[in-house]
């Protein structure tokens, strides 16, 4: 087949470039948003650590102090 | 995060980096700067994008083969997490390669694809191959088989692929557009160089996109089992 002008073979480079572009970008945006999943589980991990840290507290202070120290 | 998150995620940012400026800089160089080709004009920048991402998606195929070997020989099941991250990544990568490659035959041979051009149907054959892998992988729930059945899939269908770069050599049909080394003595300097380019790009993209899902797979694996021995602790307090 002989040469497409450049108006014509313009729009299937255009597509070309941009399918190439949308399927990084799809891929990445995947990614984001697992990563962004990941930052939230580790933010609810904290505050579960926080919160056993807190009871664990609480039971050691009982038990050094007995219970009748009040 | 961990020892294992931080090796995986090590220099990540600065391979990000390089990929984007080699590649933008590959672009630029392609509309800007490279001649248009004489039989097919300015359709034939899709060869400076198209070419390099198939090459670079069937080397990750093999690649993978290699990282399902080295799961095979040493029982790690990092070599396990890297197969299966260049596989999935590889595969993603073949869906741009048919579609940029179907939009280049459109414009060049008038059809959106020929079944007997050698080049296009083997690749298919490899992309359809690949679909069957994760289908595979998760069809098996013990961890310990999953891996080992995935790294033979990997492994045999890796050594499948070169086949497809052989039929690139054998096509005689259709005379797929060429890209290295012709009877006319290949392409000229500034199309080879940015083809060159424009081929580092695609491996430092590829290189980057690999360690960026192999960051997050073993940061969520990490977190997974501190979730794990979090409950497991928290079950042993209360019941003492």
């Amino acid at each position: 087949m002989p040469a497409l002008p450049l108006d014509s073979a313009g729009k299937y480079v255009a597509a070309a470039y941009l399918v190439f572009l949308g399927v990084i970008l799809i891929y990445v945006a995947i990614m984001a948003a697992r990563l962004g999943r990941v930052e939230r589980e580790i933010t609810e991990l904290d505050k579960l650590l926080e919160i056993r840290d807190e009871a664990n507290a609480t039971a050691r202070k009982s038990t050094v102090d007995g219970p009748n120290s009040e | 995060m961990t020892d294992k998150t931080q090796v995986h995620g090590r220099g990540l940012r600065r391979l990000a980096f390089a990929a984007t400026i080699t590649l933008i800089g590959a672009f630029a160089m392609v509309f800007f700067w490279t001649p248009n080709e004489a039989d097919q004009g300015f359709i034939q920048k899709i060869f400076y994008l198209h070419v390099p991402l198939a090459i670079v998606t069937l080397c990750g195929f093999v690649a993978g083969g290699i990282f399902g070997f080295m799961q095979l020989r040493t029982g790690k099941r990092v070599w396990d997490l890297r197969s299966y991250v260049a596989i999935h990544l590889s595969l993603m990568l073949a869906v741009a390669v048919l579609i940029t490659g179907a939009i280049w035959a459109k414009a060049s041979w008038g059809h959106w694809w020929v079944w007997d051009e050698p080049v296009l149907v083997s690749f298919l054959v490899v992309f359809l191959l690949y679909a069957c892998y994760q289908p595979l992988r998760f069809a098996i729930e013990d961890p310990e088989r999953q891996a080992r059945y995935a790294a033979v899939f990997a492994v045999v269908a890796g050594a499948f692929v070169p086949i497809n770069f052989a039929a690139v050599r054998l096509a005689q049909a259709y005379t797929h557009p060429r890209t290295l080394g012709t009877t006319t003595g290949g392409m000229p300097g500034s199309m080879m160089l940015t083809f060159l380019i424009s081929m580092l790009g695609m491996t430092l993209l590829f290189m980057t996109l690999w360690k960026f899902e192999l960051t997050s797979k073993s940061a969520r694996m990490r977190l997974s089992s501190i979730r794990r021995r979090i409950a497991r602790e928290t079950t042993t307090e209360q019941a003492a």
